[in-house]
């Protein structure tokens, strides 16, 4: 054969080779979600499943309804504290981006993302549970909130730096202080941009079992003070109820687990859309 | 002239200069993310302190842990953690630069874009939706076709037989799985960040695609491909959940890749709510700090490589 058309028909079987890996590399995904589905969908049917907190195993109707709530609960508090503090962080990295003090923000963020998230918890422990004596939903919450702050600083960096010059010249041009452009002009252009930060944030931490492993413990019963009291989560009743010898129990942490897995997926998605109207925003302005 | 210039200049008024205290504000704001970083390590440092006085650097080196004696090593939680890392980088490295290759071809196809999405969502599903699915049904299976199979074959091999549902080696395979989002995403954007220049001179004098992705492409993207994959090994370290789930939490060395192990993050994960005592704690926060500080250094290692890549490509174009 011809030593070009063997060189081309090379170049035809790797790319296919290159096509087929990738097409491997999403096998798990279908697995997963095919058997999160398949597994989680029967006691998800059940209306209890929602209505109901835990019941001990014999008794039917119980339910994750402790853990939805509480997971809203963890992830709220950390919202509180992780997006403000996020949001003008990021708008620091952005607009300053020639401070070396920002460079080093931003290298401090990307080491934080990949920084363990039992680490996480740990910190959270001797923080938060240390001196209040005992576990809570706000030591949860603290962690959760270390794991977001990364994740929005990056974002809204991002979104920020895609906003064009021009609009901030503009508004510097007429007269506006520093804050007013940053906080009125850019920060409004970049909205979408940062609430995709926010929603991913979210995303994460309503997933993330290790930092709440010691920090809130998890509950069997209704709880919702995060002070006062440890508070269930989804992801601690995935965790702790797949390894029982109960298989109503194990059912349980599979609907959980399918309940996780459609919360993070739709929230995935609304970033996405987010983004797109981001980048379709800044090429109008 | 020279005077009637500075004499012109001395009639303007100077530039009152405002501080600027948005700057210093969200400076200050920002400062969260770098001082949190310094304060879990002090922290940690500090609540680890009567287990690193007690044990000085034998704990690195010991191979018990023993609750009862307060006679503690992190070798066997050390060992766990590296190689159920590399195993995982070696299963998940020639995928994951394959899909970064074909994620960072040219042109917008959908097939393309639908490929990129299912990627990206690989990464959105949490560890503990990966730790169920595959103690239920990837360990299962992996014992059944992958492991057996193995045994029966090269079990002469020490480190090949005795397999097991609950190993190593299906710690690995779900870190595998877990990491490939993060070394394709960051490969494609080193492979993408190539100069197109390279590409075209390539193309120009005859070469077909494979030859330009696999002489051209690929060795100039090596270091980024390379602090891509470093950074991966960094995510796999510190992944607690999945790999508790399915690894047998055996602390000691185990004789082979199928048998059950233990790593630091696992160890934390399942003794330290029930630790009692100071050196037990203090013991099980060592390990938690052994690995930060690992970690630390990988990602620190690995941002530098991926930046350096970027850089040194924006600037030959």
């Amino acid at each position: 054969m011809n030593r070009n058309v063997r060189r081309r028909y090379a170049s035809t079987v790797w790319l296919g080779l290159m096509y087929l890996l990738t097409v491997v590399a999403l096998i798990p995904l279908g697995l997963v979600l095919w058997f999160t589905i398949s597994k989680g969908l029967p006691p998800v049917l059940h209306i209890e499943f929602f209505t109901n907190p835990f019941r001990p195993f014999g008794i039917p109707g119980g339910g994750v309804s402790h853990a939805i709530v509480g997971t809203g609960i963890l992830v709220g508090l950390a919202s509180l504290m992780a997006i403000p503090i996020g949001v003008l962080g990021g708008v620091y990295v952005a607009e300053y981006a020639v401070d070396p003090w920002a460079s080093w923000v931003r290298l401090a963020s990307d080491v934080l993302v990949g920084t363990p998230s039992i680490a996480i918890g740990l910190f959270a422990y001797a923080l938060v549970v240390v001196p209040m004596h005992h576990f809570s939903g706000i030591a949860g919450s603290v962690a959760l909130a270390i794991l977001m702050l990364p994740i929005i600083i990056r974002t809204t960096e991002g979104a920020v730096a895609l906003v064009p010059n021009g609009l901030r010249e503009s508004g510097l041009a007429l007269g506006l202080p520093r804050w007013r452009v940053s906080l009125q002009l850019i920060v409004p252009a970049a909205a979408p941009g940062v609430i995709t930060g926010a929603l991913l944030a979210v995303a994460r931490a309503s997933g993330e079992t290790a930092p709440l492993l010691f920090t809130t413990l998890g509950n069997t019963l209704f709880k919702v003070n995060p002070v006062a009291d440890q508070i269930q989560a989804l992801p601690l009743t995935v965790y702790q109820y797949a390894l029982l010898p109960y298989k109503s129990l194990q059912d349980q942490a599979w609907g959980a687990a399918l309940v996780l897995v459609v919360m993070v997926l739709i929230t995935n998605l609304l970033s996405r859309w987010a983004l797109r109207r981001q980048i379709r925003l800044a090429g109008q302005l | 002239m020279a005077a009637a210039i500075e004499a012109s200049t001395a009639a303007i008024p100077p530039v009152r200069r405002v501080p600027d205290r948005f700057r210093t504000l969200t400076a200050v704001v920002a400062a969260t993310a770098p001082l949190v970083l310094v304060v879990i390590v002090a922290i940690l440092y500090q609540q680890a302190a009567p287990s690193v006085r007690h044990f000085g650097l034998g704990f690195l080196t010991g191979v018990d842990w023993n609750p009862v004696t307060d006679s503690f090593g992190a070798l066997p939680a050390i060992f766990g953690t590296v190689a159920t890392s590399f195993v995982a980088l070696a299963l998940a490295v020639p995928v994951g630069v394959a899909v970064a290759v074909v994620l960072a071809e040219q042109g917008q196809t959908t097939i393309r874009g639908i490929l990129g999405t299912g990627i990206e969502l690989l990464a959105a599903i949490p560890s503990v939706v990966y730790g169920i699915w595959a103690l239920y049904v990837l360990a299962p299976w992996s014992f059944a076709h992958l492991e057996v199979p193995i045994s029966d074959r090269f079990g002469f091999i020490g480190w090949l037989s005795q397999p097991g549902v609950r190993s190593l080696f299906n710690a690995s395979l779900v870190l595998a799985v877990m990491i490939l989002p993060t070394l394709s995403a960051i490969s494609r954007e080193v492979i993408k960040a190539v100069p197109r220049g390279l590409k075209e001179s390539a193309v120009a004098l005859g070469a077909t695609w494979w030859e330009t992705t696999w002489r051209v492409m690929l060795p100039s993207a090596r270091a980024g491909i390379f602090g891509a994959t470093i950074l991966a090994l960094g995510r796999a370290l510190g992944e607690t959940i999945a790999v508790t789930m399915v690894i047998g939490n055996r602390y000691a060395i185990p004789p082979s890749i199928f048998s059950p192990a233990y790593t630091l993050a696992s160890v934390i994960a399942n003794e330290f709510s029930e630790a009692t005592g100071t050196l037990y704690p203090a013991a099980l926060i060592e390990l938690g700090l052994v690995l930060i500080l690992v970690t630390l250094v990988v990602n620190i290692v690995a941002l530098l490589l991926v930046r350096s890549t970027s850089r040194e490509a924006s600037r030959a174009a």
